[in-house]
């Protein structure tokens, strides 16, 4: 059954059960929100989208409130823009005047409605929130309840989309806070640190603590990709700055995961930037010959490698460690193809290509599996390729 | 998956999870499980030794000793079957022997069954009536039902449940691996098995190995090559001379890890391709520094066969190249060396790849599942589902739909095969091994992530309550943990998430990995190590001994 009704003198025709912003958002007609998200439950909690309704009492919440056949509606009546700039003023009373520095500057839906509404910053004499900021040991989210417009949306995505229900509100009145568990700290209250409630946060409040200072959205360039870790497949966007990813976001269209991401594919993009990647070929001495790796060491083309621990790094100034056969030489691509096509080459001459065998990888791409297995089979002449799908 | 993430979270009236951690392994499945179970009431029944965090949000949870997979779904089937309440019309029109399971599984009743598992009768008559009255069911399973001797029967006794009960074909039923890593389906897609060409045509087939021949412009072996777990062998025995190591850490990921090393020792040259110097390294003479997924174009397939893009966002470090430079570099320089002297006319002999997506239009040309995924799809947006055998095909979300791939569904009865290696007086624990949500495999990549690292640095060993009192280990102090092959110094973690008479541990941690421990015992046809049972004993670590974790590294026996 459809219901048509009429929007701002523009009739518009929806299923019956729509809401008010549904239809008008149908109509290509826009209404300022703050606590709905299409992905969640509606609240009508921030009375930022009331609308007038011919023949109703008072202004009505457009997130909540049903159509039905004849309704007459407008959403700019100075009523409701009123309502509107006062709602706006009243959160402003109780929040930091600090867009200058604030992490989500240029992204943050308060900020778009007071522009757009052009409330100015109120003067107000009463008391004020002062909470700590970043009050949560976690490594992964950053909270400051001081930016917190109470809009529920952190709650109800650890609700609806997670299913976790770490996020509540605690108290009354002014003192209304969003807690999580009882109160607690984030991973007493079991969450699973996935980041739907920043990924839903309107506003400053919660935010990835891996990103604080690292870039606002205008500095950020988004590369959309495909998740490294599990083979679920999640979409998100790669935030870059100044070619450092320095944030992960996930995004509505993901064909698989939409908002949601785990906290592995949200918070553990770091890696790529680690000290310990390797940055250029390595190879035994052996393998060079002790006078070439002599003379190139001496004309710094290549570079003596020292093991520590786990991870190779040229040594630092100081003393040269000796060469033996067995240390690892940094040396030039040309060097390093160059010895392993000889030996393979060697090799297969002598004992043929079922001498060898290519662990190939599930952390590579389609693309470079498929030249692996051409590699494998046409050129070293075997058919021994493999990788860790059992292990 | 032979069904998709979407409609098995939103059409099924049941899902069975058997052997998946899901919400720690497969976090974005778990939430959506989660989720079908409160918002839309479905049925979830998970079966797992462990009491693992999806089973709090189960409505049965079935908790069977390690290895007893095959007697707790015979037992399942034995009540569908006497109750009549199997599938009459689809076990009819598309499946064949039916009549030997029905003899099979009439000897595993529910009394019978729970001596075996250690689940109680009730619950499985309770289970098999939760499946039968809630269909369609999914059934998803991950590596507790593969990392068995009898790995493949398992997967087998899984699909023997789904036909039984109907639910193949249909949106919200299917048998469902979850795949571990970002590209595991993509890699057994492509190529990356001793026994496929890409697309899983046969190497023992001569009309495959032909059209690649001609494609490829070289003669090509027929013989089914070597396994990851026989490379290792016959890398020791000498046979195999190189290895190439691409983005794998064998010294990690593979069963009893002292073995792996003499294996690695005595290999005459080995070339590792990697972001890190990875345990594996040590034992490298040429390491080629490799470029991470954010530094590349390509690919990836999921768990469902989806294949999606993969973008690069940022530079490799220093002088790190993306694997297909380096693989096709070496490729025509040792051509030019005389390895190998493909015919220059053949359609796809040569190695100058511009892109990724030229790469991609030879796989189509080659590779008929992925016919149809070609960039100018992807580059639209589309994430077809394979098999995608044309340009206008729109992909398979559902596989088996009407039909089985190979004609009729076949019913294979599996009788109940103990594990390799069960408790003794020596060693009177069950090992079980598998993952943690913040990290992911030999941990190359989520140890350098530094908040996943902060919540989880060291690694931990889950036993009883009473297990630890009996050896007198306290929660978070050392403890050894010994098996034939190896052993492993870690923190207890004193909890009731395992059961008397088990211990469960991780592989992520390369100096107390569990896979000193592991028992390389396969499965004979898949060749999957048994991962999920060994025997152990444990014992405290006095103070002031071992305190820095190290691991005992060096051969036992």
């Amino acid at each position: 059954m459809d219901v048509t009704l009429t929007i701002n003198g523009q009739k518009v025709t929806v299923p019956d059960g729509s809401t008010i912003l549904e239809a008008a958002r149908y109509a290509g007609i826009s209404i300022p929100t703050l606590c709905h998200h299409p992905d969640l439950t509606n609240v009508g909690a921030c009375r930022m989208c009331v609308v007038s309704v011919e023949r109703a009492r008072g202004l009505q919440t457009a997130c909540t409130t049903p159509v039905f056949e004849g309704m007459v509606v407008d959403t700019e009546s100075e009523d409701a823009r009123e309502t509107r700039k006062f709602v706006l003023e009243m959160l402003l009373t109780d929040h930091p005047n600090d867009c200058m520095v604030c992490e989500v500057n240029g992204d943050c839906e308060l900020q778009d409605l007071v522009y757009d509404y052009g409330v100015a910053w109120p003067e107000h004499r009463g008391v004020r929130h002062s909470y700590e900021a970043d009050p949560d040991p976690n490594p992964f989210i950053f909270i400051d309840r001081n930016k917190c417009i109470l809009c529920s949306r952190c709650i109800r995505a650890c609700d609806e989309i997670q299913n976790r229900d770490v996020w509540n509100f605690a108290y009354r009145g002014f003192k209304t806070k969003l807690v999580a568990g009882a109160d607690q700290f984030l991973l007493d209250a079991r969450c699973e640190s996935c980041g739907q409630c920043v990924a839903y946060c309107p506003v400053g409040a919660l935010y990835d603590k891996m990103s604080l200072g690292a870039g606002r959205v205008s500095q950020l360039t988004k590369v959309r990709t495909t998740c490294s870790y599990c083979g679920v497949g999640c979409n998100f966007d790669l935030n870059v700055r100044d070619g450092v990813i320095v944030r992960v976001t996930s995004a509505h269209d993901a064909p698989v995961n939409g908002m949601s991401l785990c906290v592995k594919g949200r918070y553990g993009y770091d890696y790529v930037h680690h000290p310990d990647r390797l940055t250029r070929p390595l190879v035994r001495a052996k393998w060079l010959g002790a006078e070439q790796v002599e003379e190139q060491v001496a004309n710094g083309n290549w570079q003596i490698a020292t093991v520590a621990e786990k991870y190779v790094q040229p040594p630092a100034s100081g003393p040269q460690p000796s060469i033996s056969d067995g240390t690892f030489i940094q040396t030039d691509w040309d060097t390093a193809l160059d010895v392993v096509a000889r030996k393979f080459t060697e090799v297969k001459k002598a004992h043929g290509g079922d001498a060898f065998a290519v662990f190939a990888s599930a952390k590579c791409t389609n693309e470079e599996n498929y030249l692996f297995n051409k590699f494998t089979r046409q050129v070293l002449g075997t058919n021994n390729i493999d990788h860790c799908a059992r292990l | 998956m032979t069904n998709s993430i979407r409609d098995i979270a939103e059409e099924s009236q049941c899902i069975f999870v058997i052997g998946s951690n899901t919400t720690e392994q497969h976090p974005v499945i778990g939430t959506k499980i989660r989720r079908a179970k409160r918002r839309r009431g479905v049925k979830l029944i998970v079966a797992d030794p462990r009491r693992i965090d999806i089973a709090d949000y189960a409505d049965l949870h079935l908790r069977h000793r390690p290895g007893t997979d095959i007697p707790l779904l015979n037992g399942l089937m034995h009540v569908i079957v006497r109750e009549g309440w199997h599938d009459e019309a689809f076990i009819a029109e598309r499946t064949e022997g039916f009549e030997e399971l029905k003899a099979v599984v009439e000897k595993y009743p529910p009394e019978v069954v729970s001596e075996i598992t250690g689940v109680p009768a009730e619950d499985i008559e309770k289970a098999a009536r939760m499946l039968a009255e809630n269909r369609p069911g999914a059934l998803l399973y991950a590596m507790g039902i593969t990392q068995h001797i009898i790995g493949v029967a398992n997967v087998m006794s899984c699909a023997n449940l789904q036909m039984l009960l109907g639910n193949m074909g249909v949106p919200g039923g299917g048998v469902n691996p979850l795949r571990g890593q970002n590209n595991v389906q993509g890699a057994c897609d492509l190529g990356g098995l001793p026994n496929v060409y890409p697309g899983y045509q046969r190497v023992t087939d001569p009309a495959i190995q032909e059209k690649f021949e001609r494609a490829w412009g070289m003669p090509l072996s027929n013989q089914v090559g070597l396994t990851v777990t026989e490379m290792l062998k016959a890398a020791e025995e000498g046979a195999v001379r190189c290895l190439y190591v691409i983005g794998e850490n064998p010294m990690v990921s593979d069963p009893d890890l002292n073995h792996v090393r003499y294996s690695l020792q005595q290999t005459e040259f080995i070339v590792v391709q990697d972001l890190f110097f990875t345990e594996t390294c040590q034992f490298a003479d040429v390491i080629l520094p490799a470029a991470s997924f954010a530094e590349k174009e390509g690919t990836f397939t999921n768990t469902e066969r989806r294949i999606q893009r993969v973008r690069a966002a940022v530079k490799p470090p220093g002088e790190a190249k993306s694997d297909s430079w380096i693989i096709a570099q070496l490729a025509k320089r040792m051509i030019a060396l005389g390895a190998a002297s493909p015919d220059p006319d053949a359609p796809h002999a040569g190695w100058d790849y511009e892109s990724a997506a030229e790469v991609m239009a030879e796989v189509n040309a080659l590779t008929p599942i992925y016919a149809g995924v070609t960039y100018r799809r992807l580059e639209a947006g589309e994430t077809p589902q394979w098999p995608v055998p044309g340009e206008d095909h729109p992909g398979t979300p559902i596989l088996h739909v009407g039909k089985f791939s190979r004609g009729l569904g076949r019913f294979v009865a599996m009788d109940h095969v103990p594990p390799d290696e069960l408790p003794d007086d020596e060693y009177p624990l069950v090992l079980t091994t598998g993952r943690v949500l913040y990290h992911w495999h030999g941990g190359e990549m989520t140890h350098r992530a530094r908040s996943l690292e902060a919540m989880y640095p060291e690694a931990l060993v889950e036993i009883h309550p009473k297990d630890a009192e009996k050896a007198n280990i306290g929660d978070g102090e050392l403890m050894k943990v010994a098996s034939r092959r190896g052993e492993i110094i870690a923190k207890a973690q004193v909890t009731d998430r395992v059961e008397p008479g088990l211990i469960f541990t991780t592989f992520h941690f390369a100096e107390s990995a569990a896979n000193f421990l592991t028992n390389p015992a396969l499965d004979p046809q898949a060749k999957i190590p048994e991962y999920k049972v060994c025997a152990v004993r444990v014992e405290a670590v006095p103070e002031g001994n071992g305190a820095d974790g190290e691991a005992e590294m060096e051969p036992t026996g």
